[in-house]
């Protein structure tokens, strides 16, 4: 209960200060113009700040949800090529398809996450050792991204590489808040749908037959995991591009305050994924560095050692 | 009185043929026969695993129809495997049963598992954590149980102990339990009923004393009883291959 506490407060902290920082120049403008100080916070901040909350607890939620289905904690969003999968179908829709309104965006998407997190059950099978599930995540998107390239490179548009390099990193700078409803009511939807199924997800932990004795359709919640997560992070990923990481970390911690139930993890990684995209955000736009990082980047340069050091980890705990 | 489970016809294409099966309450039946003989499908096409062709009733309800916390009630099983992935505390573990907390204490105790049970299932012994699960499937108290080689792992006293904890549990009343074993020593010893299988079928059902040791075992293992040990039987191409 008091982690409970703990984690809303981090919660409410990250996103005041997201809401908040820079300070000095909202200050200003707030002192000449409150009018104008509003609209920065309303229409320029707050979009932001919620889209790094929802993606961030969509990608902790759904980070939590696929790593109870394979039943490894290297399964994430990212390292399966579910992001990257929903980045082809949002390329293949706007640059290809032509269609750039949000809703067509976000089915492509969709539809681009359900087809990565298909072939990656095809291809590791349902409880995959970590290395198989590993070389096929690295296979699909190894293949979405070529695919993703050749989408860019055959699109009529002369600026297409130009135009898509910032959303592609991950980006969540001048987004209205109509774009930030578009990612951030489907990636709710898809976080309480998921709670639902935590008590089946935990069931599992007890083995695919013992969870079958007991009356849980395996196929029906696989079938579940799959649809309402490609759902989310695609919805995700067609306002804000892909960002790595969060969904592998998130869950990763999660279990620590679950004592290791994977499906009771879900809640639990969703907010601490979502203070963690805020912690990152904040962390791009306000690096002394002259110009905006893309998000992308800060998750992947924060969360890569933490991978290898995860690697390690459990290479050291197999020879043990 | 009806029987507790009645399981009529149940098939798995290349594992199980028309295997039908009641059993009593009150009842411990020992599942014997040679590896691949289709006991683990058996007791998979009982539990609802595995889809099998054929009808499973326990106490009049067909289990399928159930959700998981009355399933939980009727019948409970063990897999062979081992194997948990997650590294949960003991406790935690059993209480994924449908249990209540009485009830998982009382699995907990049964097991003397009390010490370890803050512990987390890596940390524990094989033994340990072979009796972590048992408690899981005891917990809810079904009335079936369905344990694959429960006392695989076990030591020797932990052996004994745990068919005589079984024993007792089901002549308790309105409990049954069906146990897929090797040692056919232990299972003339505490089984009320041994049901022989072999490629797929039920070859033998009856009491231990006109099993054991009888043509059928005999000629679906190649083994006999003599000195009071089990050999291999000599047969005129020589002993029979343990494969």
């Amino acid at each position: 209960m008091s982690r409970a506490f703990l984690l809303l407060a981090a919660l409410a902290l990250v996103l005041a200060l997201s809401l908040a920082l820079p300070w000095g120049d909202l200050a200003a403008l707030m002192r000449e113009s409150p009018t104008l100080g509003w609209a920065v916070l309303i229409d320029l901040r707050l979009p932001r700040a919620l889209l790094a909350l929802s993606y961030g607890a969509m990608l902790g939620a759904a980070g939590a949800a696929i790593q109870a289905l394979f039943a490894n904690p290297l399964a994430s969003p990212d390292l399966t090529g579910t992001t990257s999968g929903a980045a082809l179908g949002a390329v293949v829709t706007a640059y290809l398809l032509g269609l750039s309104q949000p809703l067509a965006l976000s089915a492509g998407a969709v539809v681009g996450a359900l087809g990565a997190l298909v072939l990656l059950l095809a291809l590791a099978g349902p409880r995959a050792e970590t290395a198989t599930l590993l070389l096929a995540g690295l296979a699909i998107s190894a293949l979405t991204g070529a695919l993703t390239t050749l989408a860019l490179a055959l699109a009529p548009s002369p600026f297409a590489f130009y135009d898509a390099y910032d959303w592609l990193m991950g980006s969540l700078v001048d987004r209205s808040l109509a774009q930030a409803a578009f990612a951030g009511v489907p990636a709710l939807l898809s976080i309480l749908l998921l709670m639902r199924i935590a008590p089946a997800l935990d069931a599992l932990a007890l083995g695919e037959d013992v969870a079958q004795s007991l009356g849980h359709d395996l196929r029906a919640l696989r079938l579940q995991v799959i649809c309402i997560g490609a759902f989310g992070v695609g919805a995700c990923v067609a306002i804000c591009g892909a960002i790595g990481f969060i969904g592998l970390v998130a869950p990763i911690f999660a279990r620590r305050l679950t004592r290791g139930h994977p499906g009771r993890a879900i809640l639990p990684a969703a907010l601490i994924g979502a203070v963690l995209l805020t912690i990152a955000d904040l962390a791009v736009r306000t690096a002394p560095l002259g110009r905006t990082l893309p998000i992308g980047v800060a998750t992947a340069l924060v969360g890569a050692p933490f991978f290898l050091w995860l690697v390690a980890h459990m290479r050291w705990r197999l020879r043990a | 009185m009806s029987a507790l489970l009645e399981a009529a016809s149940l098939s798995l294409p290349g594992r199980l043929t028309e295997a039908s099966l009641t059993l009593d309450a009150g009842t411990l039946a020992c599942l014997v026969g040679p590896n691949g003989s289709g006991k683990t499908s058996l007791l998979h096409a009982i539990a609802g695993i595995a889809r099998a062709g054929g009808s499973v009733e326990i106490g009049g309800v067909d289990p399928s129809r159930e959700p998981p916390a009355r399933r939980a009630r009727l019948l409970g099983y063990l897999p062979a495997s081992r194997d948990i992935q997650w590294p949960l505390v003991a406790r935690d573990l059993v209480a994924l049963g449908g249990a209540t907390p009485a009830e998982i204490e009382a699995a907990l105790a049964a097991l003397e598992l009390e010490d370890v049970a803050h512990r987390r299932l890596d940390r524990l012994s094989t033994g340990e954590r072979s009796r972590v699960l048992i408690a899981r499937a005891l917990a809810p108290r079904p009335r079936l149980l369905l344990l694959d080689e429960p006392t695989a792992n076990l030591d020797p006293l932990w052996q004994i102990r745990l068919m005589e904890m079984l024993k007792e549990d089901v002549a308790a009343g309105g409990r049954a339990a069906l146990v897929a074993i090797h040692d056919l020593d232990a299972a003339a010893r505490f089984a009320d009923r041994i049901i022989l299988m072999n490629e797929g079928r039920i070859v033998a059902d009856g009491p231990p004393a006109e099993l054991i040791d009888g043509p059928h075992v005999r000629a679906v293992f190649g083994i006999e009883k003599s000195g009071g040990l089990w050999r291999p039987l000599i047969t005129p191409a020589g002993p029979r291959s343990s494969r």
